[in-house]
């Protein structure tokens, strides 16, 4: 159990992949030589070649909907879209064509493929570097939609990704891709121990985590991505008020585990959702309106939101724009409190 | 074609680029990133004029037969003279004027209201069914709105095509899903098509990919992308271009051939207001494709050019982009009025240039057809597609289910619940299942 963070657990993941099926083509801007800006596809040209590890011109659209062409004839594409702030030109290639391929089709036509594309802010990317679109896809009948928090789960995530009949968009945290950003340990697979070898972690099974002591009692705190740490910090600082917090590491947002969420929910009374998104229509929404319709006879509090502001993503000003623990502990007090 | 290499002198002599599809194997160029001797040693090209260039590449139309079915040139080297066996051009027009016959029917069945859309290929079926005809089964589609007699003349069942006009369920295509005309067989090769204009092509570049990392040269199966003449302006239009030239599995040209039917309207907007190029061949050339221009109402010269295009990608050669010039003698769909923006005085003139008369006279003059049998011909098709109708008609609409199924590949938990609720509420009131 090599410590891997999640830029080694992603391309430990893709090495295993190509290994495993002739298939599997990796394609994007710079993955090929470069081995990604992020580092994600490190060796795989040189490995695989660069008919399998392919750059491609600067061009998203073309990227997915070369892909889509790919898969329809039996490859398997992971396609790596640089910074998911450039993802809109192929926003209509994903959108009307990738998400709705086989239903279009009546079935004949599948069109399984892997969209990565690192996400959220935290890294001084300003507007273009930053943004958390995953909500814009989650809308979006017929695409599988991943956002994993650690190593562990971005490689088995993405494993099961690439073995998944439907399309599935793998939104990374870059802001966690090096470490979680408090420079402590990975939560859960404390220095982030990832198997070697292939192991995948299903879609739609939530994960859940508390302090060392904790039992989850007072309030449940619902989250994804690099959202989690945040969120697991609150936990700890809510310790010290004597608040007993559960966190739960939703990992995939459709399908999503309305189950773990609301089986923790009828146990506490309490919720709050985390997302770094903007506020209106984020997917902390989703997940508010899902535990108020499932949860409205167990609520003690109102359920309650801590989001990025309904602005575009800024610069300077980040720290105050991106949910802190500060601001998780506030609502988790709040909903604890209320009365 | 010399101005491109005209930035120094002393440089070693480039491959001249090729721009006719004519050949057997066109050669996969060298790309031409700046070279950096050029700069070095600082020659210079002539000061930029600032004046409309001499675009005579891609303006020439390849064309066979005269509009009344003579040959133009009769080259005694090919087969008939005109490099089209008998039996290729028979086939080619039976298919046609099925699809004559079926527009012509369908049209009038969406002015009843019996169906919701349609969209005809009159006046362009030469531009279509050559296009399919220059095809193996084992070559894909992707098609664009008014392709579906190419599936038609792969034997694909008129019931399935009509069932997919009523969204009904027989209808394979789409399972009752999408807008008549949405035409798609797994089976047959032929890509179910979307309403959206142009996403086909770089999908059709990425089908290309995959065939050539799956099968060995000279003998790939080859992808056929289609467009009309609206939808290059897209944006993916340019991605699929760049792709295609970019792109080179195993050393080789993809196994692609991109194919536009201009027929010089996008609902209301005329072809110059989608470009100010010369010729939409022409615009190959800027990616590193080959481009070619033919004449769309030809059947013989659609299928010689697209059969040189398909051979030269099969081999592995520099895919071609090929324009097919003809005309939408009819509305853009049944929802449209083309006497609102368009002289009624050209449209008869293209009507004149009818390509299934141009080839059933060409193969009344070979003795392959004698008089009335075209007439007989486009009798028997209709007939076939009203009795087909008859039936087909009567097929009712999808079961509930596909509402939910397909949506990925088995029904998630969240889709099974609204499955079942929607189930509960029609339990409960039957009626609303048809709607109010």
């Amino acid at each position: 159990m090599p410590p891997f963070n999640i830029i080694q657990a992603v391309q430990d993941a893709l090495q295993i992949a190509m290994r495993a099926d002739p298939k599997v083509v990796v394609l994007g801007e710079d993955v090929g030589k470069f081995g990604g800006v992020f580092r994600a596809t490190v060796g795989l040209q040189e490995e695989f070649g660069d008919d399998r590890v392919i750059d491609t011109p600067l061009n998203e659209c073309g990227i997915v909907g070369t892909a889509i062409g790919m898969a329809l004839y039996g490859l398997r594409p992971v396609v790596e879209i640089q910074f998911s702030d450039f993802i809109y030109p192929a926003y209509d290639q994903i959108v009307n064509e990738l998400a709705k391929y086989r239903y279009r089709s009546g079935g004949q036509f599948p069109c399984p493929l892997v969209i990565r594309t690192p996400f959220g802010g935290g890294i001084r990317g300003g507007h273009y570097h930053s943004q958390s679109p995953e909500a814009v896809f989650a809308h979006h009948a017929g695409l599988v939609v991943v956002a994993p928090s650690n190593p562990y789960d971005a490689k088995g995530l993405l494993l099961e990704a690439v073995h998944a009949q439907d399309p599935v968009m793998v939104f990374e945290p870059k802001r966690v891709y090096r470490g979680p950003d408090h420079g402590t340990n990975w939560t859960g697979h404390p220095l982030g121990e990832v198997p070697a070898g292939a192991y995948r972690v299903p879609f739609g099974v939530a994960r859940q985590w508390r302090p060392r002591r904790g039992v989850g009692t007072a309030v449940t705190v619902v989250s994804y991505a690099a959202m989690v740490h945040v969120c697991e910090r609150a936990a700890v600082l809510a310790e010290a008020d004597g608040l007993d917090v559960e966190v739960i590491d939703l990992r995939s947002l459709v399908p999503w585990d309305v189950d773990a969420v609301c089986s923790a929910v009828r146990r506490t009374g309490r919720c709050v959702v985390v997302n770094e998104a903007p506020r209106t229509c984020g997917f902390a929404a989703e997940v508010a309106a899902t535990v108020g319709e499932q949860c409205f006879d167990w609520l003690l509090a109102p359920v309650g939101r801590v989001t990025g502001f309904d602005t575009p993503f800024p610069y300077t000003l980040e720290h105050l724009y991106l949910p802190d623990p500060a601001r998780v502990l506030d609502a988790v007090r709040s909903a604890a409190h209320y009365a | 074609m010399t101005d491109s290499t005209r930035i120094t002198e002393p440089v070693g002599a480039r491959a001249p680029v090729r721009t006719r599809a004519s050949g057997p194997v066109q050669p996969a160029l060298p790309l031409s990133s700046p070279r950096l001797d050029d700069f070095e040693q600082a020659g210079t090209g002539p000061f930029p004029r600032f004046v409309p260039e001499d675009t005579a590449a891609c303006l020439d139309v390849f064309r066979v037969l005269r509009p009344d079915g003579t040959v133009i040139a009769p080259d005694p080297a090919l087969e008939n003279g005109t490099g089209v066996a008998d039996d290729d051009a028979l086939a080619m027009l039976r298919t046609m004027v099925r699809v004559r016959a079926l527009d012509d029917r369908m049209l009038g069945l969406q002015r009843q209201g019996r169906i919701g859309f349609y969209g005809a290929a009159t006046g362009q079926e030469a531009a279509t069914i050559a296009a399919g005809h220059a095809l193996e089964l084992r070559d894909w589609v992707h098609p664009a709105l008014r392709e579906g007699g190419i599936l038609l003349h792969r034997g694909w069942p008129l019931w399935s095509y009509l069932a997919a006009c009523f969204g009904n369920a027989d209808d394979t295509s789409t399972r009752g899903r999408q807008m008549p005309c949405h035409y798609g067989s797994r089976q047959y090769n032929y890509v179910t098509l979307s309403s959206v204009m142009a996403t086909q092509y770089p999908q059709a570049v990425g089908t290309a990919y995959a065939m050539a990392l799956q099968h060995a040269a000279p003998d790939r199966p080859v992808c056929l992308g289609c467009i009309g003449d609206g939808a290059t302006s897209e944006g993916d239009f340019h991605a699929a271009l760049t792709f295609a030239g970019v792109m080179r599995p195993r050393g080789l040209g993809l196994p692609l051939v991109l194919y536009c039917q201009n027929n010089q309207w996008a609902i209301s907007t005329p072809v110059e207001r989608q470009t100010a190029a010369a010729s939409l061949a022409m615009k190959a050339a800027g990616y590193g494709l080959i481009g070619a221009r033919v004449d769309g109402n030809d059947a013989l010269a659609v299928l010689r050019v697209m059969r040189a295009a398909v051979a030269s990608a099969r081999a592995g050669g520099v895919p071609a982009f090929i324009e097919a010039v003809t005309y939408r003698v009819g509305a853009h769909s049944t929802s449209d009025d083309p006497t609102r923006y368009r002289d009624e005085a050209v449209t008869q003139r293209w009507k004149a240039l009818d390509p299934i008369v141009r080839l059933a006279a060409y193969l009344a003059t070979r003795g392959v057809l004698v008089p009335g049998d075209a007439e007989r011909m486009a009798t028997e098709a209709d007939d076939e597609v009203r009795a087909t109708l008859a039936q087909v008609e009567k097929v009712g609409p999808p079961p509930i289910e596909w509402l939910f199924d397909d949506v990925y590949a088995q029904v998630p938990a969240a889709l099974a619940a609204e499955r079942e609720a929607l189930r509960a509420r029609l339990a409960a009131a039957p009626g609303a299942a048809h709607g109010s």
